[in-house]
């Protein structure tokens, strides 16, 4: 484990090494310096556009571009990029399928002292449900600057969400990681539970998965970094293997990687038991960030504990069977 | 402009709300109030300001349009089926569950270049594109119809402060002031007024027309081009249903269907004019 950096500042980091291509446009929306475009924008100040505090404004402008055939790439917070300019996004890119990518960062509750009102719980469900989005949510550093390539090189709309916090470096060490769009990464192997994480929440499952050993439980790990579209080939395989699952994001339970997951499951042949850690419901709130992670149950002991009533139900169904 | 040229366009503009009477007619639903009174705006758009090839629709330097109105499709598909995007035949499938020409405009029907439907964003996209242009050195121009009921949306006015801010003299946004909304009259439902003054605030060019006179619009879009360092805003003067007797300045034809007696004066008064016309 190397450097703690955010997944914003490697993706800032990105866009300006894999930004040469002039076809690329970036856009912000007077969040340049927390964005992380900052970088870009020394680099490249002819394809930056600084929009003001106008959202809405911004996704059409960008629209705009990818109309005339360039790769535009919009940048706020991920509570106003997927908020506040949702239809926007529906109906000035996605309906028309247009080559804009939608960065929200600063997402989830690691936002911290800032509070509710800029913790997006929800973005990952609203830019799920919009036809033809893909949704990338990297973990790391690492990923994040791999992942960030990978959506310079594809066609089409796209959210990709990055967060304000420093966070562990965990796939670099990972032998034979390579990022593909569309495909889950098994950190570590396991076959008494599966914990399937997307964004921070990696870190806490790798965690949660050494509280576990301690208890002599196997939980395999899986770095869910697309999650449309989601990888139910992995899905099903950790279900079949394995027989429980718990999903990890920092997002509501309702519409995330979550309800991704249990869409795979419900119309797979192993609807194996599953348990959903995320923030319940509810806003968040002001606080330290890891403190917050900690207070709305997204902690690795949390995760842990809902591996083992994950396991419970499994042998409750055998029994049953 | 001759007299002759200016009675070609006017004829033109009798064309396509002939056409919009017939696609709204044969669909059973659509919009013709709006569609009606932008009819002399597209005729001079797409029968002489614009640069663009039918046979070329993709052509990437070309002039580009942005119906932000994107209800009044039927004007905008009659227009480009008249110009030869795509037979006239076609236009019988509007509205159709098979059709590519939906409710509101398409980017994937032949010379739309783009799509448009929740009002308030044309402004900001027709911006885009006008940027691309500066940015690629590109000489093409940049058109947005906006309806005058459009322009209480607040993104139109983000985006007509980022058009004066980034100096974008190759955007030329129209006005479709007809003072008619779904709701009523403008100054009853939500004024906007004065719209002019507004667009100069923000550092527009402002030109006022009769959105009838095809003469003064083509010479408001000439002008237009003249104008360096800020966009222009041709804020047209227009009458919702404009045309046919019984559609002139009428609430209801915002979105209802007429009866089959209101129809048959429709065709009958359409057809007059364009028999007066000499075409």
């Amino acid at each position: 484990m190397g450097e703690k950096i955010s997944t914003r500042e490697a993706y800032g980091r990105a866009l300006a090494e894999y930004g040469g291509n002039p076809d690329i446009y970036v856009f912000d929306a007077d969040l340049k310096k927390c964005t992380m475009t900052e970088y870009f924008a020394e680099k490249y100040p002819e394809r930056f556009f600084n929009i003001g505090i106008a959202e809405a404004n911004m996704v059409n402008i960008a629209a705009g571009f990818a109309a005339c055939g360039g790769t535009a790439l919009v940048h706020t917070f991920a509570i106003f990029a997927a908020g506040r300019a949702y239809d926007q996004v529906r109906n000035g890119v996605a309906y028309p399928g247009l080559n804009v990518k939608v960065v929200g960062s600063h997402a989830g509750l690691t936002v911290g002292e800032d509070g509710a009102t800029h913790q997006a719980l929800e973005d990952i469900s609203l830019m799920r449900t919009i036809p033809g989005m893909t949704v990338v949510v990297p973990s790391d550093a690492h990923e994040t600057r791999l992942a960030a390539k990978a959506i310079l090189e594809m066609e089409g709309p796209c959210y990709f969400r990055t967060g304000r916090c420093p966070v562990e470096c965990v796939t670099d060490s990972v032998e034979g990681y390579e990022f593909e769009i569309g495909k889950g990464v098994t950190l570590a192997p396991g076959d008494d539970v599966t914990l399937i994480a997307c964004g921070l929440m990696v870190e806490e499952a790798l965690k949660a998965r050494k509280l576990l050993e301690k208890d002599g439980i196997q939980a395999r790990v899986i770095d869910m970094h697309t999650i449309k579209p989601v990888d139910s080939e992995v899905i099903i395989a950790a279900a079949r293997e394995t027989g429980a699952i718990v999903t990890c994001e920092e997002h509501s339970v309702i519409g995330g990687l979550g309800s991704a997951v249990a869409e795979v499951l419900a119309k797979s042949d192993y609807p194996v038991p599953q348990e959903f850690v995320g923030v319940d419901d509810v806003f968040g709130h002001s606080g330290h960030a890891w403190d917050l992670l900690e207070k709305y149950g997204l902690s690795p002991e949390e995760i842990a504990r809902r591996a083992k009533t994950a396991i419970v139900r499994k042998q409750k169904n055998k029994r049953n069977a | 402009m001759e007299a002759r040229k200016s009675n070609e366009l006017s004829c033109w503009a009798y064309k396509i709300r002939r056409t919009v009477l017939e696609t709204i007619y044969t669909a059973k639903s659509g919009h013709i109030g709006g569609s009606m009174s932008i009819a002399e705006i597209l005729a001079v758009l797409y029968f002489d300001r614009m640069k663009i090839e039918p046979q070329n629709p993709e052509l990437k330097e070309r002039d580009r349009l942005v119906l932000s109105k994107g209800h009044c499709s039927p004007a905008l598909y009659a227009a480009l089926a008249l110009k030869g995007f795509f037979p006239m035949e076609h236009l019988k499938t509007f509205r159709d569950i098979d059709s590519d020409l939906s409710g509101h405009v398409e980017i994937h029907v032949p010379g739309v270049d783009m799509s448009a439907g929740s009002l308030g964003q044309g402004l900001s996209v027709a911006l885009g594109m006008a940027m691309f242009a500066k940015t690629n050195h590109y000489d093409n121009r940049v058109f947005a119809i906006l309806g005058d009921g459009e322009i209480q949306e607040g993104q139109v006015w983000e985006a007509a402060m980022a058009a004066g801010f980034y100096k974008a003299d190759n955007l030329t946004a129209f006005v479709d002031n007809n003072n008619i909304q779904l709701d009523g009259y403008l100054d009853e439902v939500m004024s906007p007024y004065p719209i002019g003054e507004k667009f100069r605030a923000f550092g527009w060019n402002v030109i006022e027309v009769d959105g009838h006179d095809v003469v003064q619009i083509d010479s408001a879009v000439e002008l237009a081009a003249s104008i360096k360092g800020k966009p222009t805003v041709i804020v047209c003067k227009t009458v919702k249903g404009k045309g046919v007797s019984v559609f002139e300045n009428q609430v209801k034809f915002h979105g209802g269907q007429p009866t089959a007696l209101e129809w048959e004066i429709a065709f009958a008064e359409i057809d007059s004019k364009i028999a007066e016309m000499g075409a």
